[in-house]
């Protein structure tokens, strides 16, 4: 248990240069910049993005992976009233308890509930998806070297392996996952693959765009209100730089 | 704050002010610390560093007893409790956010007022123990930073815990029994998240005396200056309220726009992605690296790839990465000049810049996967390191001529501004 830590160590800190070398070629491409909404100074998430993207993670993401950090009440930030949120949370089970007479028992979910992933844990999801875990995607986009736009380069960069190319059994290929074999299979595969309930047209980019769109407000649900705060914080700290930096000239006035 | 002469018709307050300071006289020390202190008129703004770091301490300290509110120690349950903390505490978001990337502002403000120390010789007679102190500071930064990066409990933080406390085993005979001491157990687990929880509560407020004492030292011979030579009189020194209040809270907004940058609109460009993955031991990154005011001991680490004298690697790697903060503690006597301030120094000037160059490529260096130029780079660096401290600062102190000093501060100054004539008629302090 403990010997093998220091050379595992070892291997890390001074073999990485050597591994780094030989994996040089199936590097992950650098996903290509994408324009959102929420850059910028004052930058805000679209509000009918995010909405047309949780209806994708739930009827397709939400197959595999959970939004571990979410919860129902969480969907009023997207425009979503607050009786609809309850209508969302109805409609799934969740279990609750014990009861008075010790039994757990299953109810629909409230909105202060966890939106509840799909499978009771991570050995379930690991056996109905060939070993490989569906990671948790509240917090993908700050969890992934290249943020939304990894995401979206992933979700749009499936593509045929080169004829050259090894694949392993079940796996698929993609130029954007490290390596270039990823276990997700594409998850967006045609248009119309979801029929938007405000209409908009479900094509394969605005499909990637809108669930990028959602899972970014997951990860940083309270990214409008800090640029809005950070903006007078800023203009603050600018006029009271310039009222010291005058009051420092005149001050020192008197020594030079 | 001002202790009103005993002339003055006593108001009701200043009566009660005169009643406590009789008995306790914080008022009195108040005013001769932070008002009538005399300090050299010449302080450039280099000297903004070191109030500014007292005031990161006390902002680190107010956001961090704050985030213990709410933050839970437990290894199942703390990289939840910091998502609670980001999406449901009032304000969370804020207080962790400035929290992170004020420790690295902290460590900025506090390398830049470590070099100002060594380019205005800052440390020599009579301010070594005051130099000494600060370096004691230091090192609790570091260890109070790497135990903070642990908490939130993400793979980074894990396997940071990992590869540092790792480093212990190579201390000889008693190496693997610090390191199991320090993971309460034979892995990073549940008990070496709690105790560093509670050192990185604990340290902070060491930090504190420390500053204290860092203070008392400083107070007793006053600040050093530009031109590194002693004040001579009233005619060389200005009080400290209004002159330096006023221009510590300029620099003060201007840092805080520094940080208001980074915690409002780029708040993760410090961390890795990684450390927002929850931990798991089983799953290595494939790149583990320390925050960036690390990386320069880290690239000395990794820099000692073979044994020297009989000394295993690791173990020299671990000895000069700590003695990189160690030989600090003597530089008071390995500059043998007596020339304070590299203003009048024509090479030491040159080789404190180069240090500077060559801290940034250790840290590039840390950075990096170490793997072909980069490795030699981190070597050279290394080398250079030891030799800017244990050669070139002993040896040029002895051979180069330095500049003539001037007679004193309030001349100096005042041949600046091309008032000298005037002045010598009409004295204005």
């Amino acid at each position: 248990m403990r010997k093998p830590l220091p050379i595992v160590l070892l291997a890390i800190v001074l073999g990485y240069g050597a591994a780094g070398m030989a994996r040089a070629e199936e590097e992950a491409k650098t996903p290509p910049h994408q324009q959102w909404p929420f850059e910028g100074v004052f930058g805000t998430y679209d509000r009918a993005a995010s909405q047309r993207g949780y209806q994708i993670y739930k009827e397709v993401c939400s197959a595999c992976h959970p939004v571990k950090h979410l919860y129902f009440r969480d969907l009023e930030e997207l425009g979503y009233t607050e009786d609809q949120v309850k209508g969302i949370a109805a409609q799934v089970q969740v279990s609750d308890g014990p009861n008075d007479q010790g039994e757990m028992f299953q109810r629909p979910a409230r909105p202060s509930d966890k939106i509840p992933g799909p499978f009771p844990n991570d050995q379930a999801a690991r056996a109905a998806n060939n070993g490989a875990l569906p990671p948790d995607l509240s917090l993908i986009t700050k969890a992934r070297e290249g943020g939304s736009d990894y995401v979206y380069a992933l979700l749009t960069g499936y593509k045929d392996a080169p004829a050259a190319f090894k694949m392993n059994p079940n796996m698929y290929f993609n130029e954007y996952f490290a390596g270039h074999q990823i276990a997700m299979p594409p998850p967006l595969t045609q248009p119309d693959q979801v029929k938007y309930a405000d209409g908009t047209q479900s094509t394969l980019p605005q499909m990637a765009h809108d669930v990028v769109s959602f899972l970014s407000w997951s990860a940083e649900p309270n990214l409008d209100e800090r640029h809005r705060i950070g903006f007078k914080v800023i203009l603050f700290l600018l006029i009271a730089s310039g009222v010291f930096y005058a009051a420092k000239r005149k001050i020192w006035s008197r020594v030079h | 704050m001002a202790v009103p002469p005993a002339s003055t018709p006593a108001s009701g307050l200043s009566r009660l002010v005169r009643w406590i300071d009789y008995r306790l006289p914080v008022f009195s020390l108040l005013e001769h610390e932070l008002v009538v202190y005399p300090t050299p008129k010449n302080l450039n703004y280099w000297w903004n560093f070191g109030s500014l770091a007292g005031i990161i301490l006390v902002i680190m300290i107010v956001t961090g007893v704050v985030l213990a509110m709410h933050y839970t120690p437990n290894a199942d349950l703390a990289f939840d409790s910091v998502e609670r903390i980001m999406r449901d505490v009032n304000y969370g978001w804020l207080l962790r956010y400035i929290h992170m990337n004020g420790a690295s502002l902290f460590f900025l403000i506090v390398y830049i007022h470590m070099f100002r120390g060594l380019y205005y010789g800052s440390y020599k007679y009579p301010r070594e123990l005051l130099w000494i102190l600060g370096v004691v500071i230091l090192l609790l930064m570091v260890a109070t930073a790497f135990m903070g990066y642990v908490l939130p409990w993400g793979q980074m933080s894990y396997w940071a815990a990992t590869v540092i406390t790792n480093l212990f085993s190579a201390i000889p005979v008693v190496g693997n029994k610090i390191v199991t001491l320090l993971w309460g157990g034979f892995t990073v687990g549940n008990p070496t998240l709690n105790r560093f929880f509670s050192l990185h509560y604990l340290l902070p407020f060491i930090i504190v005396a420390v500053v204290g004492l860092h203070l008392l030292a400083l107070h007793q011979h006053g600040s050093n200056n530009p031109l590194g030579i002693d004040h001579r009189g009233p005619q060389d020194t200005i009080p400290f309220h209004p002159y330096y209040t006023v221009k510590d809270s300029f620099g003060l907004c201007v840092a805080l726009l520094v940080l208001a940058l980074f915690v409002f609109y780029a708040p993760n460009f410090f961390t890795s992605p990684d450390n927002y993955i929850p931990a798991n031991p089983m799953v290595t990154p494939n790149h583990i690296v320390p925050e960036w005011y690390l990386l320069p001991y880290y690239a000395i680490l990794r820099s000692i790839t073979f044994d020297f004298l009989g000394i295993p690697s690791k173990l020299l790697g671990v000895l000069l990465s700590l003695g990189s903060l160690i030989v600090l503690f003597f530089v008071p006597w390995l500059d043998t000049s007596r020339v304070r301030s590299a203003r009048f120094r024509p090479v030491y000037r040159w080789i404190s810049w180069i240090l500077v160059i060559d801290v940034i490529a250790l840290g590039y260096v840390g950075s990096q996967p170490p793997a072909g130029f980069v490795v030699t780079l981190g070597q050279v660096s290394t080398f250079y390191y030891y030799l800017h401290f244990l050669v070139l600062m002993p040896l040029i102190g002895k051979l180069e001529r330095p500049h003539p000093l001037p007679i004193s501060i309030g001349t100096a100054v005042l041949e600046a501004s091309g008032q000298l004539g005037a002045a010598r008629t009409a004295e204005r302090h």
